[in-house]
């Protein structure tokens, strides 16, 4: 069927499975016209889409060392843009996301300006350079720029922090959603949803990973974006929501003013279930000081530039512009769900509010709200609540209650949509877990594995015995994860943004300078990654523990302060050692060029 | 000046020129949120919420490509561009 190698057939290969997938919807709901259960739908979705990325993950099997670490440095750009995006895209944001935006509204809407403006950093000040230097994983870089096995080994600590805070939550993730789907208690999901992530990585690695990235990537953008469409045009909100909801949006400012935004006493508010959230933040308006929105814009954007599961899918493009192109493919890819959630925010809020919508509840007594189907559904799930706290027997705005995930998850069933969409939804989080979590897993187990084992402790070691090493660690790592994930000790969101303030506090300037500062040196380096981090996790931990913080950084912007606290060390230290030796220098200058050799492949 | 030093003047003049449009729809704009969101913006949307939920995030991409564009550019004119692949 297929003529010429695999990378040529790309778009042949991926447009058959696509129609495959779309394929594959149709029959479920034809199942689903024909009487086939919710459960049994759930299962299909599920366990289809995890077996095929698992039949990716088997042929995409390799013993070599470039196609284990870089997939091979041949991924094209618009793949490669594709399965960042993949990368990119976690559990939290798919499942989260628009919850947050439902219940913050502009002062959470900060984390979209701050996960997509990153990438302008990731393109003009990193990926290029980083991949001219030709290195497989990011600590091989700071490690060959600044020399040494202490400076390496900071930086594989540093993205063991970050990484490590990061993969938790996607494992939890992947477990909620296989506890869901497929009707099993979460404390076996997890090592499910464990399970189908190394199916992916642990033959082929990065191309493994590539791979099975991109057939994500498609799985949890058609499931994302059928919803909204649907939605809108059942709502008879608009046919292209994107551009026609700004009636909605103003018809929703229009009732908080009619409602108001009354204040629950802490004594009733006792009985709301852990978790779920009331509507007390206005939608469209600014509801955040300057300084409260632009950090935590700011934190993510310098974080999303020093992750190391994103920086590496630039190391497998085949040429330095290639890497250039492929930031902005990557994020074009990610523009179309971040550009959809707000929407579905708004359908999900106005379905819900409007009471002149057959859908609305709000006005409705207590008793209507209470016997109505997919109320009570997501009731029992724990998402949804509902109390007359003022015992006039009508919903008031202040006595609805709901999970974050209940406006991705149940939006499709009280806009009255056919349960297969419920399903494609679960596959769709389940993939942009799965995909996270890989690529995550992967740059913990590489670094150690590369930077670690081969550079430090086995130089000699030969590319099989590396191999197996890596595939060792990818699985030590993994069930370290679940088994911390399966302690439920944190939300997923919170330690998300954790993750990003770990890695911008230790490794966003130590990686910059190296390509921008020729003067920046080994000593600096590890003064920046090792003060900014402890700093930083020293703020968090103060901040956490009752102190008061300052300059209105928080928990969720500490690394504003580390990072802060990194740079100055970085630049002090630098400046009162010597300055790096000339073949250091003339290696920055030649990273600098973008045709050429890679700098690592010459030694 | 060397053909090098020269490249990487420009790719530094290029990056200063990308970095501050990218204050501008990051940070910049989002100083006067209150303010700005009294306008009425693209698609009729308040201004400041059309800018964080479509506006920075779109010119972002597109001022991605046109910094990979513009460096290519560069890269060629002092005879640093690879050949084919992309």
């Amino acid at each position: 069927m297929l003529k010429g190698n695999f990378i040529d057939n790309l778009p042949k290969v991926y447009g058959i499975y696509t129609g495959g997938f779309l394929g594959f919807i149709i029959i479920m709901s034809i199942g689903e016209q024909m009487g086939m259960s919710a459960k049994a739908i759930g299962i299909c979705f599920v366990a289809f889409t995890v077996a095929i990325y698992a039949i990716i993950g088997y042929l995409s099997r390799t013993a070599q060392a470039d196609a284990y670490y870089v997939a091979g440095r041949q991924v094209p750009t618009v793949f490669n843009g594709m399965a960042t995006a993949a990368d990119w895209m976690s559990g939290a944001s798919f499942v989260a996301m628009a919850g947050g935006i439902y219940f913050k509204g502009y002062g959470y809407m900060a984390l979209l300006v701050g996960w997509t403006g990153g990438y302008v950093l990731v393109a003009s000040l990193l990926a290029p350079y980083l991949r001219k230097f030709g290195c497989y994983t990011v600590p091989d870089f700071i490690g060959t720029r600044y020399g040494g096995n202490l400076s390496r080994f900071m930086a594989v600590v540093v993205l063991t922090v970050a990484s490590f805070t990061y993969v938790t939550a996607q494992i939890n993730a992947t477990g909620t959603i296989a506890s869901v789907a497929l009707d099993i208690p979460f404390q076996y999901a997890v090592y499910v949803g464990l399970i189908s992530i190394l199916l992916c990585s642990m033959l082929g690695g990065m191309r493994g990973v590539t791979w099975t990235q991109v057939a994500q990537y498609i799985v949890l953008i058609i499931a994302y974006l059928l919803p909204v469409f649907w939605i809108s045009n059942k709502m008879g909100a608009g046919f292209f929501p994107h551009f026609m909801l700004a009636d909605e949006v103003s018809r929703i400012a229009e009732l908080e003013a009619q409602f108001g935004f009354v204040k629950n006493s802490a004594e009733n508010l006792k009985e709301v279930p852990k978790g779920l959230a009331g509507i007390t933040k206005a939608h469209s308006a600014v509801n955040a000081t300057p300084w409260a929105f632009i950090s935590l814009a700011l934190a993510m954007m310098m974080g999303t530039a020093s992750l190391p599961h994103v920086m590496m899918r630039y190391f497998t493009t085949p040429s330095v512009k290639a890497a250039r192109k492929s930031v902005g493919w990557s994020l074009f890819f990610i523009f179309l769900l971040y550009s959809s959630a707000p929407m579905l925010a708004t359908l999900s809020k106005l379905s819900l509010i409007d009471p002149s919508l057959p859908t609305g509840i709000i006005g409705k007594s207590i008793t209507e709200v209470q016997a109505i189907d997919w109320y009570q559904n997501w009731n029992q799930a724990n998402l949804m609540f509902v109390s007359d706290f003022n015992g006039n027997g009508t919903l008031e705005l202040n006595e609805f209650f709901m999970g974050g995930k209940a406006v991705v998850l149940a939006t499709p069933e009280i806009a009255g949509l056919p349960y297969v969409i419920s399903g494609l939804v679960a596959a769709g989080g389940m993939a942009a877990a799965m995909s996270t979590a890989d690529g995550l897993i992967l740059a913990i187990a590489n670094a150690i594995s590369h930077d670690v084992y081969y550079k430090i402790i086995d130089p000699k070691a030969e590319t099989a015995k590396r191999l197996v090493v890596a595939r060792v660690l990818l699985v030590v790592i993994g069930f370290a994860g679940a088994t911390i994930a399966a302690l439920e000790i944190q939300g997923i969101l919170g330690s998300v943004i954790w993750a990003f303030d770990f890695a911008m506090s230790g490794l966003f300037f130590p990686l910059v300078l190296g390509v921008w500062w020729k003067r920046a040196n080994k000593e600096g380096a590890i003064a920046g990654m090792a003060l900014g981090l402890i700093s930083g996790a020293g703020y968090l931990v103060w901040v956490r523990t009752g102190g008061s913080g300052f300059l209105g950084i928080t928990q969720l912007t500490f690394g504003i302060f580390g990072s802060a606290v990194s740079l100055v060390s970085m630049v002090v230290v630098s400046l009162i050692t010597s300055e790096p030796s000339a073949a250091t220098q003339r290696m920055v200058d030649e990273v600098r060029v973008p045709s050429g050799r890679s700098i690592i492949g010459k030694q | 000046m060397s053909k090098q030093e020269q490249h990487w003047e420009k790719s530094k003049g290029l990056l200063m020129m990308t970095l501050a449009i990218w204050f501008v729809f990051s940070i910049g704009i989002f100083l006067f949120g209150a303010e700005m969101n009294e306008v009425t913006g693209p698609f009729g949307y308040p201004l400041t919420y059309w800018f964080t939920c479509q506006g920075s995030l779109g010119i972002f991409v597109i001022l991605i490509f046109w910094f990979a564009n513009r460096q290519e550019k560069i890269d060629e004119e002092f005879g640093f561009s690879e050949r084919g692949d992309d």
